[in-house]
């Protein structure tokens, strides 16, 4: 067993790496690369990794980093990156383009707060703003969900049923930084784990088309509801992979979602990347008193995993949903999604909370003041901030 | 999702086949199927960028390249195309030829929007060959200013001319110090040729200016392009050169002379009441004296700088 002691940029560079190698019988690795705080040491990583097929092409920007990934991947190679923040933001137009191609580009993105006010701290909102983008999007909450997860992103991106690109997120620091105790794949497990990568639309001589010319409205519809199939499938092929990664690892994977005593719980906090791992702690002291609270916490938020979100808040009457991120006017954006998910279930109470925006820091003390709101509240209202002075 | 080509009209080493939608008289148009004659028997892919090089492709599922084509945004064509070549440099066959990288873009893709990833992608030397058709307009967009539109043109969004010089793009290519870089002139398809195939049997970052009439922004007549690009070259408007290695610049073929205002008179850009054409005449002579001095052709120094058009009135 091979444990180390690392952060989650080392679990995203070592395993992405481990995963770019794994591709050395086929065509190769190719990344692009740009710093940004606080996930420079992914890409610093990389630069350092004595890949036998591949290049890593320090660049110009964010923007020439998912260029240069759109390029190789357009051509046949496994390709991934890293970004965060407004580097994410200042990506965007080939992020889009990643998904809209159908290349299974993975992309490691540390969850900052976007600017201004210039803040290097945790929030969601950089990533979130792709939710519509068509990329598959994993909310990590350790190192090792974040190494194993880099690795299952490239399986799921790159399966032939799915082709579109894979987002691995976590919070600023708290994970990124944060050095834990995890089993770190070997490059035997990554081979075995990941079979070459094959892109069979990739640029080809002896084929000549071009990816894309002007395209009418009703192509264009038909491109989109494909985009959709594709992406419906990838709740299965997540978990056919997951099954994969037990038999070459032996242990799990977490899926699109983790029930945490839900299974009597009248109220239920939904929670995703560190906060998850803090508001478990809060159930089982809530637990301790007889209280019946439960945690499900949401790993994927692209496919949003409205089935299972459903079922396991069914019997539920309450719902906290905490949210490190928001839309101004409107809340947090899991939040939105928990909601619509369970429209037409029933009349269960769903009530939003503002935890850790702009990266404060989100401490047991403050969750039990979400499931002793939770508790008072006898309606929902409109979010509430929490950790406002 | 893919434009394949219709294999009616397939026909071997054609890079632009028939059947495509561009304006009569473009320029661009001219250069592409220069460009596919001097590339006959190579292997290649091209990415162009947001432009009328892409709408030339025609409407999905169809293209008029005959060639795989990565359409890319549009100051991506240079990230795009390190992307394409990094992988096809990791598994060329040591006994095959190698597979070309060319990116094809307006001059709104070079000296604007793509001037960031151009320069970082020519910076890496990487082994690409950029191809600038230089319409010194947004075309695609119906001709609005670019920083290649020439001082004294009128476009949509300087009605009354442009008050700024051309941006010097050769220069700027020339200061990364790549292998190489030359002008181009439709109108000259033998020195077109010969430059392509001197840049074929180098490697690294190659970078290729041409000039390309538009008619429909420049107000001119289609039948007239060639005409005017081949005045261009003639008055010295755009002088036809190579840069090697940034440093060593070689004048391709010498100004016969030609009054600039013949180039002038045969478009409606450059009339109008406000133009001041001596104005883009000194101009045109600061330019060609810097260029003569950088090839090492004058030892006259008349102070380029006086006829600056950017420089402030005394």
């Amino acid at each position: 067993m091979n444990m180390q002691l690392v952060t989650g940029n080392h679990a995203a560079g070592q395993a992405m790496s481990l995963a770019g190698e794994a591709n050395r019988n086929a065509r190769g690795v190719v990344c692009g690369i740009y710093p940004i705080t606080p996930q420079t040491e992914i890409v610093e990583k990389v630069a350092r990794f004595p890949f036998s097929k591949g290049r890593v092409i320090p660049v110009e920007s964010e923007h020439s980093a998912m260029g240069v990934c759109i390029g190789a991947a357009a051509n046949g190679a496994r390709t991934f990156t890293a970004s965060s923040s407004n580097g994410l933001a200042y990506m965007a137009e080939n992020i889009m383009v990643a998904a809209f191609y159908r290349l299974p580009i993975v992309m490691a993105a540390v969850n900052r707060t976007l600017g201004p006010p210039w803040n290097i701290w945790a929030d969601q909102g950089d990533s979130l703003m792709f939710r519509d983008f068509a990329w598959v999007q994993l909310y990590c909450d350790t190192s090792q969900d974040v190494a194993d997860s880099s690795l299952l992103a490239f399986r799921i991106a790159e399966d032939p049923r799915v082709l579109l690109p894979v987002m691995v997120c976590m919070d600023a620091f708290i994970i990124s930084h944060t050095s834990m105790e995890i089993e770190m794949a070997s490059q035997e497990q990554a081979d075995q784990f990941l079979p070459d990568c094959q892109i069979p639309h990739r640029l080809d001589s002896s084929r000549p088309f071009t990816t894309v010319g002007m395209t009418l409205p009703q192509d264009t519809l038909s491109h989109r509801l494909e985009l959709d199939e594709a992406m419906k499938r990838v709740p299965a092929v997540l978990d056919e992979h997951r099954k994969n990664f037990n038999e070459v690892f032996g242990r799990q994977v977490a899926g699109a979602v983790s029930a945490y005593r839900t299974e009597d719980a009248d109220r239920i906090l939904i929670a995703s990347g560190s906060l998850s791992t803090t508001t478990r702690d809060v159930v089982d002291a809530w637990r301790a008193k007889g209280e019946k609270v439960g945690l499900l916490r949401i790993k994927m938020f692209r496919p949003f995993p409205v089935e299972q979100v459903r079922r396991i808040c069914r019997d539920a009457a309450k719902i906290g949903v905490l949210d490190r991120n928001y839309s101004a006017g409107t809340g947090g954006i899991f939040c939105h999604e928990v909601r619509s998910s369970l429209q037409g279930t029933g009349d269960q109470m769903v009530q939003g909370y503002l935890a850790g925006v702009g990266g404060g820091d989100v401490v047991p003390e403050l969750v039990h003041e979400v499931v002793e709101d939770l508790t008072r509240r006898t309606r929902a209202g409109e979010p509430v901030w929490q950790g406002i002075e | 999702m893919m434009n394949a080509v219709n294999p009616q009209y397939e026909r071997e080493d054609c890079l632009l086949r028939p059947g495509n939608t561009n304006c009569g008289g473009c320029g661009m148009s001219m250069g592409l199927t220069l460009l596919g004659r001097a590339l006959e028997g190579e292997t290649y892919s091209m990415v162009i960028p947001a432009c009328c090089g892409i709408v030339t492709a025609g409407a999905y599922p169809t293209t008029s390249y005959n060639v795989p084509v990565l359409a890319s945004t549009f100051a991506s064509s240079p990230a795009f195309a390190s992307g394409v070549a990094a992988v096809n440099e990791l598994n060329q066959d040591p006994d095959a030829r190698k597979p070309r990288v060319i990116c094809w873009a307006g001059d709104g893709g070079t000296y604007d929007i793509g001037i960031a990833t151009l320069s970082a992608a020519a910076e890496r030397n990487e082994d690409l060959i950029y191809f600038c058709y230089d319409n010194e307009i947004y075309g695609n967009t119906g001709g609005q200013r670019s920083s290649a539109t020439p001082v004294g043109a009128r476009t949509t969004t300087t009605p009354g001319g442009k008050g700024e010089a051309k941006k010097e793009i050769m220069e700027i290519l020339a200061a990364h110090r790549i292998p190489y870089a030359a002008t181009l002139s439709i109108a000259h398809p033998d020195d077109f040729r010969e430059k392509i195939r001197k840049a074929l049997a180098m490697s690294g970052f190659r970078f290729f200016l041409m000039h390309a009439p538009c008619p429909t922004g420049w107000k001119t007549e289609p039948a007239e392009s060639i005409e005017l690009v081949r005045l261009a070259v003639r008055s010295g408007i755009f002088p036809l050169y190579e840069v090697y290695d940034g440093t060593d610049y070689r004048i391709s073929m010498e100004p016969d002379g030609t009054d600039p205002e013949k180039y002038f008179e045969k478009q409606k850009r450059f009339q109008g009441q406000d133009i001041d054409l001596e104005k883009v005449k000194l101009a045109v002579t600061a330019r060609t004296e810097r260029l003569w001095k950088l090839a090492g052709l004058s030892q006259v120094d008349k102070a380029a700088s006086a006829y600056s058009v950017n420089k402030p009135p005394a």
